[in-house]
């Protein structure tokens, strides 16, 4: 996390806006109840779980290019068990904040 | 406005519109979370909330964000982001059929589109009827929409006013995201496609460019080929 102002953001912001608007437009009109193929739909729903769980170890693991545990294990940590014990997400991640700011104190 | 609020008094209408409300309630709190983690990643407040207006699908968002944060280039942030965004075009063909009854013009549908996300797609499809499917869908949109957003503007602001580090702040993302990844858990090509992009994304952290390994990730649902 830099804070600094990072170059081009409007523009992704507006790209990525555009495109994720033509995916939702996409199939509520122009190609209707049109039927895709099985195999097609599967992989499409597993997106979410593989880049999801990627986003976790990133953030979680990785600073840059480094691969770094630092106190954000024990947050990460404190988050999952939370999540698992299905804890509301605003108690997740206040948990997860503390575990890591107390660590970070330390 | 009475015509408006009549149906109420019905009671399935009530029910749907109850979930619809509380399920906004739920997503204005990630909402806060999003803008506080988006403005410590680098964003403005203004940019932040355009991204919860015009991207509005929540993993996206923190997604591209996350990757921002990181110091990923922006190609490699929207590659990850459009990725994530690329369900809701499945979620579009489930809607598709009953397209005609919730917005009767293309205008109609066409502004439609923009509501297609995970929350209305699964309240509207768990409705019986037509008629109670459009007033899911309707309920749930416009009011997710506004939580979403205010909740954005609110969390922006707080994380403007705060060192994000100091409170930990910087493991919004990843609790968010486990948050997000546990109903993907449930079945067992969703765990392998975790494991598999998971290790991908640490595997090739150290020698590919920042937001890259999210990318290569992906191809972990290619576990799906297989029956």
């Amino acid at each position: 996390m830099n804070g600094q102002a990072p170059e081009h953001l409007w523009l992704m912001i507006v790209v990525l806006a555009a495109s994720a608007y033509l995916f939702k437009m996409f199939g509520l009109i122009v190609l209707g109840s049109r039927q895709l193929p099985k195999v097609f739909d599967r992989c499409l729903g597993l997106i979410p779980a593989a880049l999801l769980a990627a986003l976790v170890a990133k953030d979680t693991f990785s600073i840059g290019q480094s691969l770094v545990i630092d106190a954000r294990v024990a947050g990460f940590a404190v988050a999952a068990i939370a999540a698992w014990r299905r804890a509301p997400l605003i108690v997740v991640v206040v948990l997860a904040a503390g575990a890591t700011a107390l660590v970070r104190a330390i | 406005m009475k015509r408006l609020l009549a149906p109420l008094s019905e009671p399935a209408v009530r029910r749907v519109v109850i979930s619809s409300l509380t399920l906004g309630g739920a997503v204005g709190v990630f909402a806060l979370s999003f803008g506080v983690a988006s403005v410590s990643a680098g964003a403005s407040v203004m940019q932040t909330c355009a991204l919860s207006l015009f991207v509005f699908t929540g993993a996206s968002q923190f997604s591209a964000m996350s990757v921002v944060g990181a110091g990923g280039s922006m190609a490699a942030a929207f590659g990850g982001a459009a990725l994530l965004a690329a369900r809701n075009f499945v979620y579009g063909l489930a809607l598709s059929s009953s397209a005609k009854s919730m917005a009767n013009s293309l205008p109609r549908r066409l502004f439609a589109s923009h509501f297609v996300i995970d929350e209305t797609t699964a309240l509207a499809l768990a409705q019986e009827s037509p008629r109670l499917r459009k007033i899911a869908f309707w309920t749930t949109g416009i009011g997710l929409f506004s939580f979403w957003n205010l909740g954005t503007l609110i969390g922006a602001l707080a994380g403007n006013a705060i060192d994000p580090q100091k409170f930990g702040l910087d493991i919004a993302f990843p609790a968010a995201f486990i948050v997000m990844l546990l109903p993907h858990l449930r079945t067992k090509l969703g765990r392998q496609a975790a494991m598999l992009g998971a290790a991908l994304c640490l595997v090739s952290i150290s020698f590919m460019p920042i937001g890259i390994p999210i990318l290569i990730a992906a191809t972990a649902v290619l576990v799906g080929l297989r029956k």
